[in-house]
């Protein structure tokens, strides 16, 4: 497959900014299976400073700082990215998960202790033992790793409702799991608290969804969102993905932009200005497929809607 | 020996407990033989005068350990036992020997964590120790500061164990805090106690701060010059704010907060009233995950956005590095002998408390099989608080147990000291307390250390409390380190308590300072207008009345009713007890607004937040006010009130002396002057226009309004007769020889808008420049002798428009300054 796609974040501030510095995780990542041709940002007004590094975690990013008055600004990001199905694995064939997790605990250094970085607590996710016992119900003994994920991933699909606006990005797991619902950051961060909680390695990865329309109607240009989903790690293989907003195994119709622990170590816009009052926020994703394959058309098109991207 | 008992009488040693001051046989340890022999000299009541001596001093120096979460009174008084632990010049050698290396390795250790991760991928340090730890900062990995120099100061909780051998608690790597508080201790017991200071030959600690001192600038990135070192503090309401502002002005640094620098292509600023300065180190009290919003907590407002990418571009030393916070996680304890022989090639000198990670399984079960109780402690901070385990109850005990099989790697089990004791002055007894003594290390260039010699002894609120925390009361102890050989007496502190400033030019005032500076001059002058006009009230409130004494009252409480201050009501019908009721709570209800309580409030605030800025004596002046004006905790009757106000008007005269004689002419006092101008001039204008309502011919409110005013003599030496509304006008709007004059008041702001840091590209005046010039036509063009018999005639509508006018233009002066000087907002040089 191959995809055009166009970010574009817009802010309106109620009242003159006068330094703004602004940290973006926008460019997409380079894998095996997926190949970045052009990527371009497009900021105004101007910045004064534009850095560009590779994060702790990989990822790319890009610090802009604005100095001068401005009451608004706005971030265009492009690229075009070229995209494979990754391997497959044969999830009877996987080791139980509580190898996994034993193999995990282990004190020297090897790819699974690597792998252990994502074992832990992070800001928004924490482990907890109800989530812990949510999760168990999948998780039966010698179970192989894949095979017990993918019931989790089936689970909190049917067990959670989407609703955008039942949550913002402050919202904590506890209440999204109390409640219920949530939008795909909240499913993503739960099955991450759901896998840590007994001891896996799971990472956030943030992203786009190629949206299909409903048959016979038109794509809408820019209806499209940032997307996110979970990695877990798996011996002998690697990291694999699932999708619980969608109960989908990603393929080529989701793009990754980034990995972190959680949200806060990738979101796409994070600012820090200097000025009062109150800003409006408006996102358009437009995920345009140029080279066309056959559809999977089990994907919901209804939910991919993000938050705020970003933390004030 | 026992002779010599009654220097502490009554007190007793715990048996089985080691205690610092008496031995196994019963004599005092040899160390603190000379101590004991000057204290026998005296008697009981004296101690008692010297800790109530000290206790004072602390008060006035304004010394206090902010309590979380106590809204109230958040400020508790440093506590300072009068009787110095001591120690043993040999034993602190031998300490000095151990602190050093275990700088060193916790630097080297820094340095490999943030860097290669040799350490955990060779498994010597288990990988779960670094990735599971909330102070392991992400966006701090592979940057590598300065030199590769992590610390430049470092702080060491240590006990003494029953067997007399000393081992660490705790280490403080982050943002350590109580070298300030130790030296503050220092300075009041060499005073408290001058005579046994100089006798028993005590080791300086100036030595120590001049290493810091030197070891903060010598880091500085950029060549040669005068390096600008800040030291960054949350603020006012952390809790040991006392001690940023007390070392900043000890060391010499600015005290800043984050919203006082700022990032610009990768480098930190210092805002001021000229511009921006840059910053080359910064020694900081922020906690590390607050320290920059952009790439670590987004929530904090503490820090400087930036900050992270500023240290990664080599352009800042941040002291202590940022994420050194690391390395104070009590799970590293039972690795570091084994680091130190890997990272230093050193077996470790000072052994540590027995610790087990419970990440460990095999250290897990040897935690439940040691015998001796253990204390359960978080590997990674967080607000828990220890958990003693034969303290729990079963249910509680089954909670922690679950707790930990859920994520063991957050739990660390330490062999729980049985503390050593020391004496202790209850105010009723001398009683024997467990303590902690906290040491500090200083880098003071590159591989030369230095430890103070002393530190911060900490002892329990109760004999048998196991915590030694100043958040759980408690107090602290002078820590005199007995010289071997002749004192070292350099100190940093100059002659005659002098404020040590930056050197530098007038320029350096932070605009968050001058903001301060300036509502400080606003509120004093507020508070003095308040207390004449309160006094004025009072006075013919009380005793006896003369007829013109009761017409003149009734005159203020119409003012008083005019200006807002009293309901209208009492403009109509007097009824005496209710007036006298309504008047008090004007002076001492501190909710009620523009109560002179409710500034006494806002004053500390501002006090509090300029602490730096402040002489020590201007300090205790301020410290004076705000005690004299408790009025008896808020219930002060009718007829002591005007006495209480009689002694904030002499306060508040020492304030202004102080001011007037002490203060450089920078900018500081300008802004200070500047919001004591304005403030005055818009008080007298609102007086004057009440008085204008209430009877604008009438000597009953003229002679209260001159009163206030403070221009009694003026008008009696130059008028020689009664009181007349042109005359009286005259002086108070248009005589510029009369301080108290708006006339005054706008000459003397124009001078200062003068002098203020001027747009290097801006034409022409400034829009307070135009404002002030229009407020001074106001007041010398207009015909106040036909004005003032209009009025007379009870025409009053073309004086009160002026006296309007007038106003909304000092109101405009203070808008513009702040836009200009304090929120940046209009658009300036950069």
């Amino acid at each position: 497959m191959l995809y055009r796609i166009t970010h574009v974040t817009r802010y309106a501030y109620q009242t003159e900014v006068s330094v703004a510095h602004h940290l973006l995780h926008l460019r997409p990542r380079e894998m095996s299976w997926q190949r970045v041709e052009s990527f371009d940002l497009i900021v105004q007004p101007e910045p004064a400073v534009i850095s560009r590094r590779i994060d702790y975690f990989g990822n790319h990013t890009h610090v802009l700082t604005i100095e001068g008055g401005h009451r608004q600004l706005e971030v265009v990001a492009g690229s075009r990215i070229r995209i494979q199905p990754p391997p497959r694995v044969e999830a009877g064939a996987t080791p139980p998960w509580e190898s996994v997790v034993e193999g995990c605990r282990q004190d020297g250094w090897s790819a699974a202790v690597e792998a252990a970085e994502f074992r832990f607590d992070s800001p928004f996710v924490r482990r907890n033992r109800e989530v812990a016992d949510y999760a168990r119900t999948s998780f039966v003994a010698g179970r192989p790793l894949v095979v017990a994920v993918r019931e989790l991933n089936a689970r909190i699909f049917e067990d959670f409702q989407f609703d955008a606006r039942a949550t913002s990005v402050a919202t904590p797991l506890e209440e999204v799991f109390e409640e219920r619902r949530g939008v795909c950051q909240d499913f993503a961060h739960l099955m991450i608290a759901c896998l840590r909680s007994l001891g896996l390695p799971a990472r956030y990865v943030s992203g786009y969804l190629e949206t299909v329309p409903p048959k016979g109607q038109a794509r809408l240009v820019g209806a499209d969102a940032s997307h996110a989903w979970v990695s877990v790690w798996c011996p002998g293989v690697g990291w694999l993905d699932f999708d619980p907003t969608n109960n989908l195994e990603p393929a080529e119709r989701h793009i990754t932009v980034a990995w972190g622990r959680d949200f806060g170590d990738v979101s796409p816009i994070r600012g820090v200005l200097v000025g009062s009052g109150d800003h409006a926020l408006t996102v358009s994703v437009d995920v345009e497929p140029l080279a066309h394959s056959e559809p999977d058309a089990s994907a919901k098109s209804v939910s991919t809607q993000s938050q705020s991207q970003a933390s004030w | 020996m026992a002779t010599k008992g009654n220097a502490l009488p009554g007190y007793h040693s715990i048996p089985g407990v080691h205690d610092e001051l008496f031995g196994e046989t019963d004599g005092f340890r040899p160390v603190w033989r000379e101590l004991m022999g000057q204290l026998a000299a005296y008697s009981p009541s004296d101690l008692a005068r010297h800790q109530e001596v000290a206790r004072r001093m602390l008060r006035e120096h304004g010394v206090t350990y902010n309590v979380y979460g106590s809204d109230e009174s958040m400020e508790r008084p440093w506590s300072l036992d009068l009787v110095p632990f001591c120690m043993d010049p040999v034993e602190w050698a031998r300490l000095e020997q151990g602190l050093i290396q275990r700088m060193r390795l916790m630097d080297r250790l820094l340095g490999d964590l943030y860097g290669p991760q040799r350490l955990v991928r060779s498994g010597h340090l288990p990988a779960g120790l670094l990735h599971g730890s909330g102070a392991y900062l992400r966006p701090c990995h592979d940057l590598q500061p300065p030199g590769g120099r992590h610390l430049y100061l470092h702080a060491v909780d240590l006990a003494r164990r029953p067997d007399g051998s000393w081992c660490v608690l705790a280490d403080r790597t982050q943002a350590p805090s109580g070298a300030g508080y130790a030296l503050e201790n220092r300075i009041i017991l060499s005073r408290v106690l001058p005579d046994e200071f100089r006798e028993c030959g005590v080791s300086r600690l100036a030595g120590f701060f001049a290493g810091l001192r030197d070891g903060l600038r010598n880091a500085a990135v950029r060549p040669a010059g005068n390096p600008l070192v800040v030291l960054l503090t949350p603020g006012p309401f952390n809790e040991t704010y006392f001690e940023h502002a007390y070392l900043a002005r000890y060391l010499g640094f600015p005290l800043v907060e984050g919203g006082d620098l700022t990032v610009r292509d990768r480098r930190v600023y210092l805002k001021t009233l000229e511009g921006l300065l840059p910053v080359d180190v910064i020694l900081r009290r922020v906690d590390d995950t607050y320290c920059d919003p952009l790439e670590l907590r987004g929530d904090s407002f503490l820090g400087v956005a930036g900050l992270v990418d500023a240290a990664r571009a080599g352009n800042v030393v941040v002291a202590n590095a940022l994420g050194a916070g690391l390395v104070e996680s009590p799970a590293l304890l039972p690795f570091l002998p084994q680091l130190s022989r890997e990272l230093l090639g050193e077996e470790l000198l000072l052994p540590a408390a027995a610790s087990w990670w419970a990440g460990q399984e095999r250290a897990r079960r040897a935690a439940f099989a040691a015998p001796g109780r253990i204390v359960w402690k978080r590997s990674f901070g967080g607000a828990a608080d220890p958990v003693f385990s034969e303290e729990l109850g079963g249910e509680e005990w089954q909670e922690f147990l679950r707790n930990l099989e859920a994520s063991p790697s957050d739990f660390v089990a330490q062999e729980r000291i049985e503390l050593s004791t020391t004496p202790v002055w209850t105010g009723e007894a001398w009683e024997p307390r467990p303590m902690v003594l906290r040491m500090f290390v200083a880098m003071e260039g590159p591989d030369t250390y230095r430890v103070m010699p002393g530190g911060l002894t900490r002892f329990s609120a109760s004999p048998v409390s196991p915590v030694v925390s100043a958040q759980r009361g408690g107090g602290s102890k002078d820590t005199w380190v007995m010289a071997g050989g002749p004192v070292d007496t350099i100190s940093l502190l100059r002659p005659g308590g002098q404020v040590i400033r930056l050197d530098r030019a007038p320029a350096d005032v932070p605009s968050r300072i001058a903001d301060n500076l300036y509502w400080l001059g606003r509120y004093i002058e507020r508070l003095e207008h308040q207390v004449r006009l309160k006094r004025a009230t009072f006075h013919r409130l009380g005793g006896e009345t003369t007829h013109d004494g009761q017409a003149e009252l009734m005159a203020l409480v119409q003012m008083l009713v005019v200006l807002g201050q009293l309901p209208d009501r009492f403009g109509r019908d007097m009824d005496w007890e209710e007036l006298g009721l309504a008047l008090l709570a004007q002076v001492q209800q501190p909710h009620r607004p523009g109560s002179i309580r409710e500034i006494l409030n806002r004053l500390r605030f501002i006090t509090a937040a300029v602490r730096d800025r402040l002489s020590n004596d201007t300090w205790r002046i301020f410290q004076r006010l705000q005690g004299d004006g408790q009025f008896t905790g808020g219930q002060a009757t009718l007829e002591e009130v005007p006495g209480l106000l009689n002694t904030l008007v002499v306060d508040l005269a020492a304030f202004s002396g102080m001011e007037l004689e002490n203060m450089t002419r920078g900018h500081a006092w300008r802004f200070l002057d500047i919001g004591r101008r304005l403030e005055r001039a818009l008080n007298l204008v609102g007086l004057m226009r009440a008085a204008l309502r209430t009877g604008p011919t009438d000597p009953a409110v003229l002679n209260p309004l001159l009163e206030v005013a403070d221009s009694v003599m003026t008008y009696r030496r130059r008028y020689f007769e009664h009181v007349h509304l042109a005359t009286t006008f005259d002086l108070l709007l248009a005589d510029e020889s009369n301080p108290r004059a708006l006339a005054f008041q706008c000459e003397t702001l124009q001078e200062h808008v003068e002098y203020l840091p001027r747009d290097r590209w801006a034409r022409g005046e400034h829009p307070e420049e135009r404002t002030l010039m229009q407020v001074s036509e106001l007041i010398h063009s207009s015909d106040l002798t036909a004005m003032a018999a209009r009025a007379g005639n009870g025409d009053i509508e073309d004086l009160d428009q002026l006296l309007e006018r007038i106003a909304d233009g000092f109101q405009s002066i203070s808008d513009q300054l702040t836009q200009r000087y304090f929120s940046h907002a209009v658009v300036r040089s950069s």
